[in-house]
């Protein structure tokens, strides 16, 4: 198997991550608290992301089909995604929160707003939902290429 | 107590998965023996059992009991209320700041954390 040329693959995927802004510095924190004493904890920290973040979208998910108007409990689960988002560097999915969170705040009381409020929340939602499965793929990828490469120190260091 | 770096017994409160695994590792790294926890109420019952926490960092916005409540609970008993409370957020909010700071929090740490904010937190124990 051509290691090198996967560890180059992996550098590359890595690189157009940072390039394209699905990351950002929070990640080569992550990656400068990986050590021999806890050599894949990037990936477990990442693993952990996305199931709590399906979890909490899913939250999102039924709460919107159900039409619930409650955007302060809309904006709560969101402010945990976005938590954790920023926990990762998952930049371009913390910006759609961000977003979907303004239109929470946006919604005027009165009952005859918050349906085109919640429209704008659907819709914003569709984005993270869509940044959320990029990410998933591209980082998935990533450390697959990472395993199959073997562990060198090389592939996982900053490249600033 | 150890030599070099804090051996110290860091008592981390977190509902969040990642920012557990996170501020776990930043304390390992630091030398810091850490129990980490997902709510307030868990860390309640670690404080019972275990007499030797030399600091609690906890997040601030937990359901249930907050990490406000738990900096009340702590600094309001007898036997806690000389651990350290470190407090940590995702938001900027000042009077959340200063409410914490004015109840006894030692610090206030805006999300995420990094290494050199647990290292500072570090050598004022020490001292």
């Amino acid at each position: 198997m051509d290691y090198v040329h996967l560890r180059r693959q992996a550098a590359s995927l890595r690189k157009g991550l940072f390039d394209q802004g699905y990351l950002d510095e929070q990640f080569y924190q992550l990656e400068d608290l990986q050590d021999d004493a806890s050599p894949n904890f990037v990936e477990e920290v990442v693993t952990l992301f996305f199931r709590d973040s399906t979890r909490l979208m899913a939250n999102i998910d039924q709460a919107l089909d159900k039409c619930v108007k409650d955007f302060n409990k809309l904006d709560v689960y969101m402010q945990q995604l976005k938590g954790s988002c920023t926990s990762i560097g998952a930049s371009r999915m913390k910006t759609e929160c961000t977003a979907f969170r303004e239109c929470c705040r946006d919604e005027n009381i009165e009952g005859s707003h918050s349906l085109s409020i919640l429209n704008l929340c659907m819709r914003s939602f569709q984005k993270i939902k869509r940044e959320h499965s990029v990410l998933r793929q591209k980082l998935e990828s990533y450390f697959q290429l990472l395993r199959q490469a073997g562990p060198v120190e090389c592939a996982t260091r900053p490249n600033k | 107590m150890g030599s070099g770096d804090c051996e110290l017994h860091v008592l981390a409160v977190d509902d969040s998965s990642v920012d557990r695994a996170v501020i776990a590792r930043i304390l390992r790294n630091s030398k810091y023996r850490v129990t980490a926890v997902d709510s307030a109420e868990r860390a309640l019952e670690v404080l019972e059992m275990e007499p030797n926490v030399n600091m609690i960092i906890t997040d601030y916005c937990m359901p249930e009991m907050n990490g406000y409540e738990l900096l009340r609970r702590v600094k309001g008993s007898r036997d806690l209320r000389e651990i350290p409370v470190v407090i940590m957020s995702s938001e900027y909010i000042p009077n959340r700041i200063t409410r914490c700071m004015e109840e006894g929090a030692e610090d206030f740490l805006i999300k995420p954390v990094r290494p050199s904010d647990v290292s500072r937190l570090c050598g004022r124990l020490r001292n």
